[in-house]
Order: C-alpha cells, then sequence, then structure tokens
C-alpha cells in the first residue's frame, strides 16, 4: 500500500496513546501487587521505593481465597469439559447431517447468547429453588447448579465454531472410517475429534475463560461456601478498609494462567471468532 | 472410546450391502437429534424454560412471601407493566431514567470502542517492527477476567490512593488534589469512570474483529487503485472502509447487545449500590428485584427489555440489508 509520510508519525502517536491506556491498569496490577501496604494507603506513586512478595502470602488469610479458587476452578473445569463434550456431538450433528430443525435449532441456540442474562436470573434463582423443595437435589447455592448453568453460555458459540470446524474436515475423512466398519460415532469420535483438536482446545479455552469470570449468575446462585472468585474479590475490594496491594496480588494471581493460555491458543481461538463476524 | 465398539456391530447387522454414508445417513433419522439431545436440554433448562418462566413470572405479584411456593402467588394481570411503564409515578420514572443512562453509556462505549478498534487495526495493517508484539499486547484486557481488570480500574479511580486523581491532579494539575480531588465512583464522575472502563474491555474486540476482516480484502484492489494513482487516505475511504462494512455491521450489533446489557462492569466497578449517574439497566433491574425482593415487576421490566432489544435488532438487520441466513 502507498504510505504518505505523515501516516508513519499519525501511526506511533495513536499506536503509542493506544499502548499506555492499555498498559496503565496492567503496569497497576503488577507493581501495586508487590508493594508493601503503607505504600498503597497513602497518595499513589509510580514506582514503588520497597518491593515485597508478602501480599501474596497475606492474602490468603485476609480472605479465604483458597476456597474461592477451589470454588471457581472446580465449576469452570466441569463446565468446560461438559460443554465442549456435549459441543462436539451437537456441532457434529449440525455439520454433517441434513435434518428437519436444524436451522431452527442453530438460530435459536445462538439467539440466546443475545439475550440480556438478567432476564434468565430471576426465573432460574426461582427454578433452582423449587427444584431443590420438590426433589431434594440442591442446584442453588450448590456447585452443581453453578456448573450447569456456565456450562450452557458457552455452549452456543461452541456449538457454532465447532461446526465450522469440523465443516472444514474433509467428509471423506469420516466416510473412510465408516467403510472401516465405524458408525458415524465412531467416525466422529476416531477420526473427526482427533482431526480437530486445535478448534477443541479453542472452545475449551473459550469455556473455561467465560466460566471463570462470570460475575452476575455466581452472584445470585452462590452462597458463603460455594462463593466463587469473582463475587469473593468483587465483595471484598467494594468494602471501605480494603488492602489494594493484596487485592492487585490476587488479581494477578487468578489473570496469569487465563491470559497465558489465552495468548498462546489465541491464534485458534481468534479464527474462530472471528469467522462468523467476517464470513 | 471403548463405548465406539457396538454401532460397527449394529450396522453389520443391518447387512447393508450398499454402504455409502448418503444412504446410512437417510436410515438413521434420530440419529442426529439424539447428538444435539443433551445441548437441547441444557439450553431448555437454563435458557428457554426460564424465559417463559419470566414472562409468567411479570405476570403474577411476586413478592418474597411467594417465593417457595410461587404457585400461590396471586395474578396481576399487566399491572407490573403498567407500573414499568408509568412514567409519572417514581418506579416508572426511575426506569426511564436508566434506559436513559444505559442509552448514553451505550452510545459512547460502542463508538469508542469501534473508533478505536479501527484507528489500530488500519493502522497496523502495513508490517512494521514490533507488530506482533503490540498485536498481542492489545489483546491482553479481553484476556483478562473481567473481575480482575474492574477490580484494577476500582482502585485506579479510588480518590485518595488511586493513580487517576494523582496523575491528574499531581501530575498534570487539571483537577484539585488532597481535599479538593475529585470523586470518580461516586456522582456525576462515575459515568465518565464507566465508560472509560467499559471502553478499555471491549475496543480490544473491535481490533481482533476489525483485523481479521481487513486480511479478507483482497490485495489486488490496494494494487489496482495505487495503479490509477489513488492515495492512502483515498484508499481507506475507497476500498478499506466499503470493504469493512459487513464486518461493522455485525461488530456493532455485537457490541450493541454486550454493552447494552452490560451488569458485569457496573457491579464490580460500584458494588452492591451503582450511583445514580451509572445506574445502568441490568443494575436497576437486579436491585428492583433484589432489594426489594418485588420478582414480578423485575420480571416484567426484564421482558420490556428483551422486547426492546429485539426490536432494536430488527431494525438493525433490515436497515441495513442482512438476512436471517447470515446471522
Amino acid at each position: 500500500m502507498s504510505e504518505p509520510r505523515w501516516l508513519r508519525s499519525v501511526r506511533w502517536i495513536v499506536l503509542g496513546l493506544l499502548t499506555i491506556f492499555t498498559l496503565t491498569p496492567l503496569y497497576v496490577m503488577v507493581s501495586s501487587a508487590l508493594k508493601p501496604l503503607d505504600e498503597v494507603q497513602g497518595a499513589f506513586h509510580w514506582v514503588p521505593t520497597t518491593l515485597t512478595l508478602r501480599p501474596f502470602v497475606d492474602i490468603w488469610k485476609t480472605i479465604p481465597l483458597g476456597r474461592y479458587f477451589l470454588n471457581s476452578l472446580v465449576v469452570s473445569a466441569s463446565a468446560t469439559v461438559l460443554s465442549v463434550t456435549i459441543a462436539i456431538f451437537a456441532a457434529y450433528s449440525i455439520s454433517r447431517f441434513r435434518f428437519p430443525g436444524r436451522r431452527v435449532f442453530s438460530v435459536t441456540v445462538l439467539s440466546t447468547q443475545m439475550f440480556p442474562g438478567i432476564l434468565f436470573l430471576l426465573p432460574l434463582f426461582l427454578i433452582f429453588v423449587n427444584i431443590g423443595e420438590a426433589t431434594g437435589v440442591q442446584l442453588y447455592g450448590s456447585r452443581l447448579g453453578l456448573t450447569i448453568t456456565y456450562l450452557t453460555f458457552s455452549l452456543p458459540f461452541s456449538i457454532w465454531m465447532l461446526a465450522g470446524y469440523f465443516d472444514s474436515i474433509p467428509r471423506e475423512l469420516d466416510e473412510a472410517a465408516q467403510v472401516d466398519g465405524n458408525g458415524p460415532v465412531g467416525a466422529l469420535l476416531r477420526v473427526v475429534v482427533p482431526a480437530a483438536m486445535p478448534g477443541i482446545v479453542a472452545v475449551a479455552i473459550y469455556a473455561f475463560m467465560t466460566a471463570w469470570g462470570e460475575v452476575l449468575f455466581a452472584s445470585v446462585l452462590t452462597n458463603d461456601s460455594t462463593r466463587t472468585l469473582s463475587i469473593g474479590l468483587q465483595e471484598y475490594s467494594t468494602q471501605t478498609d480494603v488492602y489494594w496491594n493484596q487485592v492487585m496480588a490476587a488479581a494477578l494471581v487468578v489473570s496469569t494462567p487465563i491470559v497465558i493460555g489465552f495468548l498462546l491458543l489465541q491464534r485458534y481461538l481468534v479464527a474462530g471468532l472471528t469467522a462468523g463476524a467476517v464470513k | 472410546m471403548t463405548s465406539t465398539t457396538s454401532p460397527p456391530a449394529v450396522e453389520r447387522a443391518a447387512g447393508e450391502p450398499d454402504r455409502r454414508p448418503a444412504r446410512s445417513r437417510r436410515k438413521r433419522p434420530a440419529l442426529p437429534y439424539l447428538l444435539l439431545l443433551p445441548a437441547l436440554l441444557f439450553e431448555l433448562l437454563i435458557h428457554i424454560v426460564p424465559m417463559f418462566v419470566g414472562i409468567g413470572m411479570s405476570l403474577l405479584h411476586l413478592t418474597q412471601f411467594f417465593i417457595r411456593n410461587w404457585s400461590a402467588a396471586p395474578g396481576a394481570g399487566l399491572s407490573n407493566y403498567r407500573l414499568a411503564v408509568d412514567f409519572h409515578a417514581p418506579v416508572g420514572a426511575a426506569l426511564l431514567r436508566s434506559f436513559w443512562t444505559t442509552v448514553k453509556f451505550t452510545v459512547l462505549s460502542v463508538g469508542l470502542s469501534c473508533l478505536f478498534g479501527m484507528a489500530a487495526a488500519v493502522l497496523m495493517q502495513g508490517s512494521f517492527r514490533g507488530r506482533g508484539l503490540l498485536r498481542t499486547l492489545f489483546l491482553v484486557p479481553y484476556a483478562l477476567p473481567l473481575y480482575a481488570a474492574v477490580i484494577t480500574w476500582a482502585f485506579m479511580l479510588q480518590r485518595d490512593n488511586g493513580l487517576v486523581n494523582h496523575l491528574l491532579g499531581d501530575d498534570l494539575h487539571v483537577v484539585g488534589t488532597n481535599t479538593h480531588a475529585p470523586f470518580w465512583l461516586i456522582g456525576g464522575n462515575s459515568f465518565v469512570s464507566l465508560v472509560a472502563v467499559s471502553v478499555w474491555r471491549s475496543w480490544p474486540f473491535a481490533f481482533l474483529i476489525l483485523m481479521a476482516g481487513l486480511q479478507n480484502i483482497p490485495a489486488d484492489l490496494y494494487e489496482a487503485s495505487a495503479l490509477d494513482g489513488a492515495s492512502w487516505w483515498r484508499q481507506l475511504r475507497s476500498v478499506t472502509l466499503p470493504m469493512l462494512r459487513p464486518v461493522n455491521q455485525v461488530l456493532v450489533l455485537v457490541l450493541f447487545l454486550w454493552t447494552f446489557n452490560d451488569f458485569n462492569t457496573p457491579y464490580v466497578l460500584f458494588g452492591k449500590s451503582a450511583p445514580l449517574q451509572a445506574d445502568l439497566i441490568s443494575i436497576h433491574i437486579y436491585q428492583s428485584s433484589f432489594v426489594t425482593w418485588n420478582f414480578g415487576s423485575g420480571s416484567a421490566m426484564s421482558v420490556l427489555l428483551l422486547l426492546f432489544l429485539l426490536l432494536v435488532t430488527a431494525v438493525y438487520l433490515v436497515s441495513t440489508g442482512r438476512r436471517r441466513s447470515d446471522v
């Protein structure tokens, strides 16, 4: 492309400003996590005078971070495994079969993604409470209830993305597997799933990120013992007297694995995220 | 994997000489539905059924006395709706104010996010040193768990020990310091804070989508227009922007729906009580439901919100000429 000379300066100014905007909160998170308490309680300073790792130790005692962590991990991991498994079967059905209702299903499932969460929240709360009353299966305030809620949040995107991914795998592959004596499900598990691994990993990351960061439903569907990281940290950080260095340390700890996982696998995830919009 | 041993046996037992998959597919009409069944069940339980229950709830006087026995709640007819849209009464007036706050917030946040995303994507179209690093950096806000990012912003926006007042007051001298320092999480400034945090979170997504859109523009379009002597500016207006139109249309719609429904950002930023100036519609409905435990009127407001979003989406899709088959 022909580039005029002024474009170079404009590029560096605009990208420079966006870099500062993007980096500032990240810098605050990292630098404040390394500051002693008295340095985050007074006026803000750009550069820490003393560096310490104490906030990373103390935060586990200030709030029950270990319990929040375990809850988030159990719920997010279970929701991810279930969501990906269910999505694989559904996506295979949509990708390889033509049947009445296929379009209706796709459109309905995708459009639920667009509806306001608040619309489902009140009825879901009531439904969970009443299922508990009627059957004794505690969905309200339990990890199980939160898990099945979260798995549906990533399901539409996962199905959609995997169906697209399966479409790109030549049908000859699963037809060959069927000639070798596999049924359609055997062909899916032995041929299509291995070939679609990058897409499946990307969808798993997406499902995990969705569950790990969710706030609205966790604020209503959990109780003290099933509280997840999002609500645990949110509740602590909106109190009046907050140890901000410890909160920043916790934020850093809960973010790092997710960000690294995302950045490592972004190629696959980004391809899936953007495919629909670009097509 | 062990479960895959039985289907081949079944298939062979059918003894169909013609093994072409198209045939066997037609012979198993139930299979695609069985594969969809788990997804369908969970979607029904968490989304579809609650939606209809929500519509039902909006027609009841569903207060805290009936939470565990909601079939006993007295019918309300359309009174919950009448209350919500009676803009002269306190409930309706508060809902309308929250609605306008949300409209303002959405227009600003989506507009700025698209602008930033477009600027970055277009300026990063050519290759230059550090491009890959910048691209990765710009994706970090999107990858960060929302609450971790918003809590960091909440710390930055603290009046006495936050970065924002330090930067604007002590370093740049554009606001007062010490006892004259402004508040960012209460009062009128809270709206500005909310927009800033929302844009910080959303623009990387716009950037991501627009980058992908740019990559799909055939290079010969630029080559051809360069041969015709088109300037960079002219190429931007006559090639890049028109070619990005379809991508932009989807992007704006998705960002609109996300931003309009945003609950998480204000909830983490402000806690249980959002300031009036930043009282977005989802927060408003949440608070008026769980503070007063009046689920009937909360549901009526949610249904009105859904109808509004459906209307806007439909008008948008029709006016931008995208058919349902493109969804």
